[in-house]
């Protein structure tokens, strides 16, 4: 194993700058990583060793040549299966898109690449985005590098565990109800959810249009500010994009590092603790508020009722769009088609090739999103979780005009064995209770590791919550917290071969 | 406390264009009954001086510049199709028998 994987992107950067390693041999050894651990691990659907190194080669070019580069060019990255890559497989996890190539790029891809950033592979994931554990992508779970019989979180879970394991540097996730941050909790790592509209969606296959976001996948606060800068910023092709410039976070997480945090307002959201999270969980969560004061921050409880219907006004949100976009996959122009037998027509195809190609999890949501927007129901269901999507955003601004950022635990538990909750969606949703709010609401989040559990040894995570558009807030508070806490994840701690 | 039958569930899985199994209409009837009694706990919270939230942004049509910029070709547009025939979508009938 080459210890260039032990470094974190910002390193990598330097390394390159300085001429001390290529893209090519930092490519190559992640390469190697992945070779010897996703075997195990199984956060890659697909790996794309030639593609990665020619655009390593084509780095190194540009750097032998002088051109200018952008700061993280050269350093690899893995990318969640359900962004659009030209030429390179994107299955959301699902069969009915098994074997489909993109024919173009997501926006933050053409982004990625253009900064010259080599894709390494793509990344295991729930189908469509739909869950907390990669238990529900139709290509088997991935495994927890911390312990291989415990979930990586989900629906980002391949992302989260391909950086936990030292598989990749970088990765890209997406955070429609905690898909980022609920995985980076629980594998150790960084996980970020981009003020809403601040990331092009363009070429994330949607899940819920109004919940959706790309954030960064990442072991430090400053790689994720890094990538979360290049990822950024306005698109002509999402209608949903703000023109706000995404700058000021690497500036941030740098001055975060400083450990200041005098003068800052730090608000405990009550609602989220209590009956449902587990003790260790908490204890790791108080520490970090501890932090937070040592390191000169003014911490008050703050309460937001309304987060109390949050996991129930999302469940239905949710459904009602997923069920409206999924019925794009019909079988007619892309994806898997099955045909009955007989003469059947086209509604009879479409009826037999989703049964085939979805899973339980996206049939159930499709189901209940079509009961929800029913005529009858829809006063009383989808129409009330509106309502309360406003109440949440309410409780929200109160809550900032008393204090700068928000902080809560990520998840109510460390990572679960694989299989515990798979037959009980309830006990999965309940997984997403304190990611949920930021989602309905478009507020940024973070989640940085909090230490390990003094039960069981595995990860707990840290959320931070700031205003709209103030991202940089949570780069500012996470770094300097990150560096309170000290290192959580180690080579050394993980289940996966060294 | 609202309830959602396996008829029920047969019905929304046909307007949803899923041909669900019997097996499969066993085991997702029961799981749908528990969360729809979980998510109606919302029922009637918020009153009618309550505004709705459709997307967290306040959301305006986009316009651009009507100005011609390159697209897919057919032969990129039509890459991942099942079936195709003269640079087309090749479906199946889209009339039954009584139409």
């Amino acid at each position: 194993m080459s210890d260039l994987i032990l470094k974190t992107a910002a390193e990598l950067a330097d390394a390159l700058a300085a001429g001390e390693t290529t893209s090519v041999e930092l490519t190559q050894a992640h390469l190697d990583r992945i070779a010897a651990v996703d075997g195990d691990v199984h956060a890659f659907l697909h790996i794309d060793a030639e593609g990665a190194l020619s655009q390593a080669a084509a780095s190194d070019a540009r750097r032998a040549n002088g051109d200018a580069l952008h700061a993280l060019d050269g350093v690899p990255i893995a990318v969640k299966d359900v962004l659009t890559t030209i030429g390179l497989p994107t299955t959301c996890g699902s069969k009915i898109l098994e074997g489909w190539i993109p024919p173009y790029d997501a926006t933050v891809v053409k982004k990625i690449k253009n900064a010259g950033l080599p894709i390494l592979g793509k990344t295991n994931m729930d189908e469509f985005a739909m869950g907390s554990s990669t238990e529900h992508s139709a290509y088997g779970p991935t495994k927890n590098p911390w312990k291989l019989d415990r979930i990586p979180g989900g629906s980002g879970g391949g992302s989260a565990a391909a950086v936990a394991a030292f598989e990749a540097p970088l990765a890209l996730g997406t955070d429609t109800g905690g898909s980022i941050r609920q995985p980076g909790a629980v594998t150790g790592t960084v996980g970020v959810k981009p003020t809403y509209g601040s990331v092009s969606r363009y070429g994330l296959v949607a899940l819920a249009n109004s919940l959706d976001q790309v954030g960064p996948v990442t072991r430090t606060v400053l790689d994720s500010a890094l990538l979360h800068e290049l990822i950024g910023g306005h698109d002509p092709l999402d209608s949903t994009s703000t023109t706000a410039p995404v700058t000021g976070l690497v500036d941030a997480a740098r001055a975060g590092a400083t450990g200041d945090l005098k003068g800052l307002k730090v608000g405990v959201i009550k609602e989220l603790a209590g009956e449902g999270w587990a003790p260790d969980v908490m204890r790791k969560f108080n520490e970090s508020v501890d932090l937070l004061t040592k390191l000169g921050a003014d911490v008050v409880e703050v309460s937001t009722p309304s987060f109390e219907h949050a996991m129930a006004a999302y469940y239905l949100i949710l459904p009602a769009e997923c069920s409206s976009n999924l019925a794009k996959f019909d079988a007619m122009r892309y994806g898997l088609r099955v045909t009955p037998d007989g003469d059947p027509s086209a509604e009879d195809v479409m009826k037999a090739s989703r049964d085939a190609g979805f899973g339980d999890e996206v049939k159930r949501r499709i189901i209940l999103g079509t009961y929800a927007l029913s005529s009858g129901y829809y006063d009383a269901y989808y129409g009330q979780a509106q309502k309360i999507r406003t109440l949440i955003i309410e409780d929200f601004n109160k809550a900032f005009e008393q204090v700068d950022v928000l902080v809560s635990p990520t998840s109510p538990s460390t990572a679960f064995p694989l299989g515990a909750k798979l037959d009980d969606p309830l006990a999965m949703y309940m997984q997403d209770l304190a990611t949920i709010p930021a989602n309905l609401a478009g507020t940024p989040g973070i989640s940085i590791p909090a230490g390990v559990s003094d039960v069981d040894g595995l990860p707990v995570g840290v959320q931070l919550l700031a205003p709209v558009l103030e991202d940089a807030r949570l780069y500012r508070v996470g770094a300097a917290l990150e560096g309170a806490i000290g290192p959580v994840l180690s080579i050394d701690k993980l289940e996966v071969a060294r | 406390m609202p309830e959602i039958t396996r008829d029920e569930v047969a019905h929304l899985a046909d307007l949803a264009r899923i041909d669900l199994s019997d097996a499969e209409l066993d085991h997702l009837a029961p799981q749908l009954q528990v969360i729809l009694e979980s998510v109606a706990s919302i029922q009637g919270l918020a009153g009618d001086d309550v505004p709705a939230t459709s997307h967290p942004l306040p959301l305006t049509n986009v316009f651009r510049e009507d100005v011609v910029v390159p697209g897919l070709t057919p032969e990129q547009a039509l890459s991942g199709a099942p079936a195709v025939e003269e640079q087309r979508f090749s479906v199946p009938r889209i009339l039954g028998d009584e139409q």
